[in-house]
Order: structure tokens, then sequence, then C-alpha cells
């Protein structure tokens, strides 16, 4: 009998997340409200049914968020009982940790870098699982499932272990730790078909929606009090949707009118540029995602 | 909904930076619409800044900055796309020797393989060392991509040619299912449409194939395996094992047996994801509950009753050194083998393999990307299958406890041949055999046929090269002995490939495991009290030692027979000789392949060039059998 591709990649997927609930002593799911983070924690709660899953979701906030992200949440905290603890890149700007960048430009998203391997220290996480797949980007198609990061989290290209079979290995030194891509293998439209085949349920903004939004360098941006626009950038009001959700000065929008998962499936497989290329973080240089990963960027 | 009707096929790639490689799977990616325009902006952006026409199809396989810029690559990169039927995983590897450990990586989940064979220069090494490892790792489909026909005119003769060297080579493989594909990757000619140049050429395009081939066929459905992975405990009421069921199959109320502790219990509930199913299989992660209350904890498993897989704590396995720190004899590893950790001490190295030639050749230490058969010896009994049996049982990594690091990737291959002691083993063997064997005991012992028989079963082995005069001197002696009133039976080489062994061929593993089946054999008709007559010409000594361990000391007597080369080809009983002379055997034993001759102490050598027969039989009638 044919195993259809979907239930392969869910296989896999709960194997992986067993294998990292036996092998480490306090792993977490980073969670950023996104499809995929979701995603993860639908997974998780099959993996570890009936029992609740096995450790917390670490969300690191940076305070440029989409309202309906920090809604969805928290709904989604209550309803499993799963614990959730944040990290703030405020806190981190506040105590001097961390400097704001300035201008039109500036973003929170390097800030995250460092607020995240605070949190992940303070609460002695050694495995931090991500909702990162090879599709996105480049840098990511070797990715291991079990990343290995050195004791002060950064990623080394050249010193990752080979994986074979489904055998992984998490072993480490004290302080070491791992990052762990349970859905490595999946790509945007599994995602969205196996979101679709379970019903998942995902905030609202990745539904065609009326938003404010101006044009920047090809990308729409939502107009918020988050992102100083240049004097000539003006904001309209379209139907658009989110294709992928982070921070909200980065994350652009597509004009769609996609208002059903079925629409959005339809949409994503006639798509013609990847999800992240319409991440204007991705767009700085074209090596940024293996800069940001070198230092510890997830 | 139509996706639930894909399914998924792995496959890996590998080939250097000029065989067209990236090429070939950039052109799969743009031809199936799975290149985005971001991405095909990058790559026009950076095939413009570094002076090449058009789009450079290769750059977008290339991952790393230290790649690119050196234009190698030099990891496993796994890709994606699918059309309406599959989605496809691509493991793309460099194919240099330095990296026959990223190939082995690449082809350790795949189901498929694809060979790139550049047109202008015919079959070269690297190909044949990615084929190798294709069929050590056990991939049961190989696709060997003759590219750049465009540079060849297209021309039909040229590719036959190669399609004939690489049939003559594959011989040496475990392959069954190989299928040869011109093409040209540069402008499209069959990858995924056909094209206008090849006319000649009625097969399938590459794409048509990887759309088509039959996947899972790697997955043992037969033996159940599960490795529990972890356990579910979430109050008092519910304990359940969870794990992926590695092979096999396994439904409610089914009979099991733990393992190590051969605790016997009944399938109560079978958990996926939230809800209870009726029977799971090979693949399914699952979750499983038990009537019983015995102590079962990660690094179990849970098998059928009276289907339970070795139990051992030395074996021989494949490996293939993957650390830049060579291997040391003595030194304590851990071994990761399905959901269980122990430490694993390597014994001694059988043989490294050259994995251009699959030739075996003597080493005394394991460097990074060697592949050799190893002895290794566990702290605790594993659980294991062959990997030829069961990819997922037979298969283990080794990492270094002081790095933490992964050094190699394991092919579970035999259990219990020793070299140095085999026949000090036999009975030690044959009792920790009957332990852990699914057979029950005969039903009539041995000994008992023995006293009714009037004498003892024994095992005559006959080795020696062809036209030595094996066959003939067996001939007679099992007619003598016939005629005295004892119970026979005479095992020939030729007799049994044509049924019980035609599945196998002459290369070094086939040859391996005809002698190994022979072996079975020989071991059924001797516990039934025959006097057993094996002819085989069996030149590897190490698989005539693997027989003789089945047997209790002095019941296993090896005939060394042989000939001046003159007198064989003379006699050369079935023209083998004359074939390999004109060049149509390349490996016949005796001509230009080596027989491993047996020590003096464990044979009796009897040469045939100047004695009759009469002479020859007698000796071995004199033995007093």
């Amino acid at each position: 009998m044919k195993t259809s591709h979907l239930s392969i990649l869910e296989n896999e997927a709960i194997h992986v997340l067993r294998e990292v609930a036996s092998q480490f002593e306090r792993p977490a799911i980073l969670f950023s409200g996104g499809k995929d983070s979701i995603l993860l924690v639908h997974l998780a709660l099959k993996a570890f049914y009936p029992a609740r899953i096995p450790f917390p979701l670490v969300h690191i906030d940076t305070g440029h968020n989409f309202e309906e992200t920090i809604i969805f949440r928290d709904r989604l905290i209550e309803t499993t009982g799963v614990k959730l603890i944040v990290g703030f890149v405020q806190e981190c700007i506040d105590a001097g940790r961390a400097v704001e960048e300035k201008g039109p430009e500036a973003s929170r998203n390097g800030l995250q870098t460092v607020t995240l391997l605070e949190t992940l220290k303070k609460h002695q996480i050694d495995a931090a699982i991500g909702g990162g797949r090879r599709d996105e980007e480049k840098a990511r198609a070797k990715e291991r499932f079990f990343s290995h990061r050195d004791q002060i989290g950064q990623w080394d290209p050249k010193n990752q272990r080979p994986e074979l079979w489904n055998l992984y290995n998490g072993r480490k030194h004290t302080g070491e730790q791992f990052r762990v891509f349970p859905i490595s293998n999946w790509t945007e439209l599994d995602v969205w078909q196996y979101i679709a085949q379970e019903n998942i349920d995902i905030p609202s903004i990745y539904f065609a929606h009326k938003r404010r939004v101006f044009n920047r360098r090809g990308t729409w941006l939502d107009d918020n009090s988050f992102i100083q626009k240049y004097p000539d950038e003006q904001s309209v009001e379209m139907i658009v949707r989110f294709r992928t959700i982070g921070d909200a000065t980065c994350t652009g929008a597509l004009p769609s009118s996609a208002s059903s998962l079925d629409d959005i499936i339809s949409e994503v497989a006639a798509a013609r540029v990847t999800e992240r290329g319409n991440r204007h973080d991705d767009k700085r240089s074209e090596t940024a995602m293996e800069d940001r990963k070198r230092a510890g960027y997830f | 909904m139509a996706y639930s009707d894909m399914d998924l096929l792995r496959f890996s790639t590998a080939g250097s930076v000029d065989d067209g490689k990236s090429t070939l799977i950039g052109r799969l990616l743009y031809d199936s619409k799975s290149i985005f325009e971001d991405q095909l902006e990058a790559i026009e952006k950076t095939s413009a800044s570094t002076g090449e026409e058009g789009i450079n199809l290769a750059l977008l396989t290339d991952g790393l900055r230290a790649e690119r810029e050196q234009k190698i690559t030099i990891d496993v990169a796994y890709r994606y796309f699918a059309t309406p039927r599959r989605k496809f995983i691509i493991a793309d590897t460099p194919g240099h020797i330095q990296y026959t450990r990223n190939m082995v990586t690449g082809a350790s989940t795949a189901d498929l393989t694809i060979v790139l064979v550049d047109a202008r220069k015919g079959l070269m090494t690297q190909s044949k060392r990615h084929a190798c490892i294709a069929s050590i790792l056990q991939i049961p489909h190989l696709v060997v991509a003759i590219n750049k026909m465009d540079l060849i005119d297209y021309s039909q003769e040229r590719y036959n040619d190669i399609v004939r060297d690489f049939e003559a080579f594959a011989q040496k493989l475990e392959i069954d299912d190989i299928t040869f594909i011109p093409m040209s990757a540069l402008h499209g000619d069959n990858v995924v449409q056909r094209g206008n140049n090849m006319p000649w050429y009625n097969g399938a395009t590459l794409m048509h194939t990887l759309e088509n081939v039959v996947v899972g066929s790697r997955q043992n459905n037969i033996d159940l395996r599960f490795p529990v992975q972890y356990v579910i405990r979430p109050n008092q009421d519910f304990r359940g094992y969870a794990g992926t069921i590695a092979s096999g199959s396994i439904r409610m109320g089914e009979q099991i047996t733990s393992l190590p502790s051969g605790l016997q219990s009944t399938i109560k509930e079978i958990w996926k994801n939230n809800t209870t199913i009726e029977h799971a299989s090979a693949g399914d992660a699952v979750v499983l509950c038990i009537e019983d209350d015995i102590d079962i904890s990660r690094g179990d498993m849970l098998v059928r009753n009276g289907n339970l897989p070795n139990q051992e704590n030395e074996f021989e396995a494949l490996l293939c050194w993957m650390n830049e720190d060579e291997m040391q004899i003595g030194k304590k590893y851990l071994i990761q083998h399905t959901t269980k950790i122990a430490s694993a001490t390597p014994v001694n190295i059988r043989y490294k393999l050259d994995v251009e030639t699959m030739h075996r050749e003597a080493a005394v230490t394991m460097q990074m990307n060697d592949i050799g058969r190893i002895r290794l010896k566990s702290s605790e009994v594993l659980c294991i299958d062959s990997y030829k049996l069961n990819n997922a049982t037979g298969s283990f990594i080794l990492i270094d406890p002081s790095t933490n690091a992964t050094v190699a990737a394991g092919m579970v291959q035999a259990f219990k041949t020793n070299d140095e002691a085999p026949i000090q083993k036999a009975e030690t063997d044959r009792s920790t055999e009957q332990k852990h064997s699914i057979n029950e005991a005969w039903n009539i012992p041995r000994t008992e046929r023995e006293k009714r028989n009037k004498h003892h079963a024994k095992v005559l082995w006959f080795t020696g090269v062809s036209g030595a005069g094996k066959s003939t001197i067996a001939q007679e002696v099992e007619k003598k002995l016939f005629a005295a009133g004892k119970q026979t039976i005479l095992l020939d080489g030729d007799q049994l490939r044509q049924g019980m062994n035609a599945d196998l061929g002459f290369s070094e593993n086939d040859r391996s495991e005809n002698i190994r089946r022979v072996g079975e054999l020989a071991k059924i008709c001797y516990q039934h009290g025959l006097i057993v007559l094996c002819t085989f010409v069996s030149p590897i000594r190490k698989d005539r030692e693997l027989v003789r361990s089945m047997f209790p000391e002095g019941d296993f007597i090896q005939i060394y027979v042989i000939a001046s080369q003159e007198v064989r080809i003379q006699r050369d009983p079935k023209g083998l000789y004359k074939k390999a002379q004109a060049g149509l055997i390349k490996n016949l034993t005796g001509y230009n392949a080596e027989h491993e001759a047996p020590d003096a102490k464990d044979a009796i050598t009897i040469d045939t060039t100047d004695s009759s027969l009469e002479e020859c039989v007698e000796i071995i009638l004199s033995l007093n059998i």
C-alpha cells in the first residue's frame, strides 16, 4: 500500500520529537507564532499523546508583534496546558546588552539572537526545537535534524555530524546545545497541505484581509508604529495576507484574495517566489542567512 | 484531496563539478517548475558577476558561501521538488573520493540513486565508486545517467559502448534494477522532456523513471522489530511504549516478546496520535500498550514470538569511517543502534574494500572515507539483524565518547564467524545458537539417526579450482559409500546454482552468500545423519571457515583438491578456461582470480596431477568415515 508523503513526513517529525525528549534533559520548542511553529506544537501533541508535551515553548518577543499572533499564542497555551517562556528583546535593550538600530530600516531581527541565547541560557535549555525547513533558503539545505551548537551558541558548518538512516546523535559536552529541526524535510506546500488535512487553527493574518501597507523596494510592509517610513512612502489600503509571520518590521504582506486553506494551497502551488523572498531581512546580502546562522540565529 | 494521493521518493546523486550533476538537478527543478523567481534572479545575478553566459543552473544547488567561492560542494545538501504524483527529496553529494562518507550518508535513506557518467569520458572511477557505494548500502534502484550526449553528437553507438562497460562492471554489484538513460542536462533531453535529438532511444525519461519506480522496497515488511523509544506515562492508568516500527507489522491482540528480558505479553492497544488503530506497519510512529505489567524501557525491542532477531555482543559489520581521527583497535567507542546505546570495541579488521573495484585488501587501520569489514564487540547484547535482511536493525553509528562526534556508519554482515579459533568456537556457537534460534530442536536427534545408520554424520568439503578434480573424486567416493550401505548426499555447485541459489551471481558477496546457504543446507543434512559431500570452488577462506564453524570439531573435513594449471586447462570440464582465455570471463578462479588455499593443518590436500582416481578415492576412504 502506498503511504502518502504527509504521513511519512509526520512519522519522521514525531520520531525526531520523541528522540529529543529521550536524549535531552531540558528541551524546548521555539515558538514564533508562525505556521511552522504552530505545526511543531501540533506534532508534539501527537507525539506524546495522551501525555502533555514534556517541554515548554519559548517565545522571543521583539515587541514588534502583530497583535493577532500574541492572542493566538495565549489561546494555544491555554488549550494545550504547555508552559510558556517569553524572552523580551526590550529587556536586553533596556539593560544595554543590545543596541537598537535607528532610522527607517531599523529592525529588531538581529537583536533577537541576543535575547534568544540569553533566554536559552537562563533556562538551561539544551535542545531548542525549531520549525526551520531545508527548502526555505540555500544555507539551510545542509542543515541537520540535530544541529550542534558550541558553548556560545554558534553554528560551524564544517563541524556538523553526519546523519545516517534515522539515527540521531545528540551527545554533547556540558554547556553545548542543539537546535533540532523535526520538519526539515517539509516544503511550504507540505506544511499547508498538512494544516488543511489536519484542520489546524492558524492566526487570521495568514488569510486575506484588509490592511494599510506601503511598498518598500518591492515588499509590502505593514503600516505600523514600529516602522519609520521614508518621506516618499505612502500607505494604501489593500487586500493582503502574510505568507510568513515574523517581526512586524520586516515581514512582507502579499496582495492576495486567498481566504481559505484551499485557496492558499492553490496560491502556494502556483507561487513563483519563495516565501523568504518576501522577508526583508534576507535581502540585505546574498549570504545574509548564513551569516546570521553562524552567529546563532535560528 | 489530491495531495493525499502523493507518495514520496528519496534519491541520491553524486558527482563532481564538471560531470554536470548540479546542472542535472537544476534542470529537474527548473523543468518541473520548482524554481522560484527570486532564486532564479539571484543566480542570474551571480552568473553575470562571475562572467558566465546565460543561467548557470548549477548555482541553484551550491549552498554555502565557501563552496560557492571555491565552486565545490562539500556536504550533503537536500533539495525538494514535487510533481502531481510524487514528492521528491534529493540527497545531493559531491563525488570526489574524500567525500565517500557524504555519499554514504546521502545513500543511507535513498530508495534510488543516480550515477552520472560523462558520455565523452565513459565509465570513470568516480561513477564506479558511486555505484559500489549504492550497492554496499543496498539501494534497490540505480539509474545510470549518461550525460552530455550533446557533446558526442547524440551517438547511439557510444551510448551502447558505455552501457556495455557498465553492465560488465555491475556484475560485481548487488543491484537488481539498473536503468540507463542517455541525456543532455544542459539542453534538457530525456530529463523531463524527451527532446528531438535521440529518436533512437525508446526508454523512459529520467522524470518518468523517478515518478514510477516502486518506493519502499528497502523496508522489511515481515519481521516485526519495534525499538522502544520513549515511555509515555501520564498517569497510573496509562503506560505506553512510543516508537517507530522499524520493520514488519503489528496487530492488536498479537503475542509479543520483549528483548532482552524475553518476557512475553499481548498487544492491548495501538495508538496512532490520538486514536487507537487495529494494525500498524513499518515506518509508523505509534504507541503500544500491552496487557501485562512488565519492565520495558528505552532501548528494549518488542518482537513477535518465534521471530527473534540475533542477540549478539560480537559481530561483523561493514564500517564507513567518517572521522579525521583514524579507528583504533581496542578503543572503546559508543554504538548507537536503533534506540539503544552501548560501548563497542573494534576487535580486528577483516579487510578494507576498494570502493572502485569492490576488491578486498588487507588493512591495519581505517581512515576517513575507508570502508571495511570490522569485527566488533559490544558491552551489551544487541538485538540485530543482518543489514541485508533488515536495513533498520542492521544499521548503526559509532560515536567517539571523548569528542561525541559520529565517527562511523555500520552495516551488520555476520554474527558467528571467527578466524582465529573457528573450530573451538563451534560447540559454544551451537549452544548459544540453540538458545536464540527460532528453530526448535530437531524432532529426532542426530545421535538416534546415527545409531540406526550405524555410522556418524560427516561433512566432506571439497574445495579447489575448476578442473582440479573435485566432482570426479566426490562422485566416486559417494558411490563407494553408498555401496557400503551409508546414507549420503552430494551437494554440487552447479546444481544448487540452478535452483536454490539461482538468484546469486559471481560477485564476491554473492559467492559468500552461495557458500553460506550451502553451509546451512549441509547442516540440515548433517543433522539428519547423512554423510554430506560438498563440491564447491569456494575460493574465499573465510567463507569456508564460516561453514566449518557450523559443525563440531572433527565432523567437518576439508579436502583441498589441486592440479597443475596445464592439466586443468587440458581437462577444462566446463569450457571455462577457454572462455577466460578468450576474455569472456573476467574473474575465473584459478586463471585470473585467486583461490585462497587452506592452511595445511586445516585440510587434506590431494594433488590429482599425476594420481589416478582410485588412488585419490582411497586416500579419502582411508579417513575411516
